[in-house]
């Protein structure tokens, strides 16, 4: 036997495995249950506008936020993490550490109920208020790590030609290095944009009032008002549809930034 | 203040890395219109010398002067010096987020606070020089090794420094290339530009050079006009390399 024929034959039996593992699955299936709790027609049309309307805009709203505040707190930290004066740096790894070494949902329910609750404050926006401020703490503790290590990955030929030229460490900060970290960062910063997309759903857990639903907390309120799961299958689809096409827009703005330069 | 107006002025340079010493007390000097040229093995302590000039590479001990300017002095305004001394690098080290123009004018603009126009004036003529005008609009990626290296320097040129150091400039070209730089430089020195150029190009020490120093392991060992050094070399070891290279 050649070794295209044998080759071709192993494909044709990962093939063959394949369908029949689907098949079996497909005849196993209990259709009739999978149909009346995942796909209820009442319950997705009772569901509808507000799943779009209310959960997927409050969704995307909350990620922007703790995207912008975090990636602001973010560059400052990795700005003091990269200082020469000592005490900035040690401030920055304690903080970085901090956060990174609990779960997010802790933080969350800390200043969304907890800080509120032991000095009277009132977050903006209430708790959910809180909880973003929360989220922010938590990313950029993540982020700052990945922008330290893009503007470490500018090389350092470029640091000395623009001070070479007269400019300040600050003016070749923001003129030279960032710019160019900014392109190094933009792959690790879509995957923490798309896990912080995911994160928002922890949001839920300090309560929300009826305009700052987000998904998760609608599909939980979906499943307790209708006796059915349908709900978690609608905003499944919806977290799907919000950061599938982000990932693919960022691919497409790498690819174009590549052809300039 | 030091009494003769020299270009740049070396006093018992040392420098360490570590334990390791690089530098080993260096008396050196380029007058105001002067080329020159440096020479000497690999790991003798020549770009170590070269940045400590403009200090970016921090002396141990020893004193600097630029124009007179002591540039180890705190009072000293060290972006104001550097502003003043042109630097080439081997690896050209434009910025490739930029275009060629914007590469040219965005120092002149944040450091020296010209206008638009000025900048792009200024910017344009020393493209013209090094031979480039059509490349204003291009990425440096787009460039070839040459072509980059003569954008650096029109780079450096646009700051209209007093003084241009340069950092093997050519070692990192294609041989075919090399001769476009050269031409550039040897255009520049004979504008009356003072220039500092660590080099393995001999041919151009000898005919451009005003001076040549030889270093081995941190030292001086020996200077002179170029001529005479590489003709008729004095020491022992800069014979030995200069029958390595030549
Ligand atoms: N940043 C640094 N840290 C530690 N050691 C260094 C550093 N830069 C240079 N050195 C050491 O200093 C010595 C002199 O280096 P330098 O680059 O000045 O030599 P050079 O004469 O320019 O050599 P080449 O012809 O290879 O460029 C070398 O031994 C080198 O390893
Ligand atoms: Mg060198």
């Amino acid at each position: 036997m050649k070794r295209s024929q044998r080759r071709r034959l192993t494909h044709l039996s990962l093939y063959g495995v394949l369908i029949v593992i689907v098949l079996a699955v497909a005849f196993t299936a209990d259709w009739h249950t999978v149909k009346v709790n995942f796909f209820d027609g009442d319950t997705w049309k009772a569901l509808w506008p507000d799943i779009v309307t209310k959960g997927a805009k409050n969704t995307i709203w909350y990620t922007a936020i703790a995207f912008a505040g975090g990636l602001t707190l973010a560059l400052v930290l990795a700005l003091m993490k990269l200082s020469p004066i000592l005490g900035y740096r040690w401030i920055a790894t304690g903080y970085i550490e901090f956060f990174r070494g609990l779960p997010a949902l802790v933080v969350i329910i800390f200043m969304g109920l907890g800080v509120p609750l032991a000095f009277g404050w009132s977050p903006p926006g209430g708790p959910v208020g809180g909880g973003l401020i929360g989220l922010i703490m938590v990313s950029s503790a993540y982020m700052a790590e990945t922008l330290r290590a893009g503007i470490q990955a500018v090389p350092k030929g470029q640091t000395e030609a623009a001070r070479s030229l007269g400019m300040s460490s600050a003016r070749t900060m923001v003129t030279v290095v960032l710019p160019q970290a900014v392109r190094i960062v933009i792959p690790p910063l879509t995957n923490e944009f798309v896990l912080l997309v995911k994160d928002t759903a922890l949001l839920s857990a300090v309560g929300m009032q009826d305009n700052q639903l987000d998904l998760t907390a609608l599909g939980q309120n979906g499943l307790n008002t209708y006796a059915n799961p349908s709900p978690l299958l609608a905003i499944a689809l919806m977290y799907l549809a919000i950061a599938l096409p982000l990932t693919r827009l960022v691919a497409w703005m790498e690819k174009r930034q590549q052809r300039a330069r | 203040m030091n009494g003769t107006q020299r270009a740049i002025e070396v006093r018992q340079l040392h420098k360490y890395f570590g334990d390791n010493e690089v530098l080993k007390g260096i008396d050196f000097h380029v007058d105001a219109g002067q080329v020159v040229c440096v020479i000497g093995p690999s790991g003798s302590g020549k770009s170590t010398l070269l940045r400590c000039v403009n200090r970016l590479e921090e002396p141990t001990s020893g004193q600097i002067f630029v124009e007179g300017v002591d540039i180890c002095d705190d009072e000293t305004d060290l972006d104001k010096v550097r502003s003043r001394i042109g630097m080439v690098f081997q690896q050209f080290n434009l910025f490739p987020h930029m275009t060629v123009l914007d590469n040219l004018t965005v120092a002149q603009r944040k450091v020296r606070r010209r206008s638009k126009s000025e900048a792009v004036e200024v910017a344009r003529k020393n493209l013209a020089k090094v031979g480039l005008a059509e490349k204003e609009n291009a990425y440096p990626a787009h460039l070839s090794g040459g072509q980059q290296q003569r954008v650096a320097i029109a780079r450096a040129l646009s700051m209209n420094p007093d003084m241009m150091l340069f950092d093997e400039p050519t070692s990192a070209l294609d041989p075919e290339l090399v001769g476009d730089v050269l031409d550039v430089m040897r255009q520049l020195a004979e504008e009356g530009m003072t220039m500092m150029v660590v080099t393995h190009e001999m041919g151009f020490a000898r005919e451009v050079g005003d001076k040549l120093v030889f270093m081995d392991g941190g030292v001086i060992v020996e200077e002179g006009d170029p001529h005479e050094v590489l003709a008729n070399p004095q020491h022992e070891r800069t014979q030995r390399f200069l029958s390595k290279v030549l």
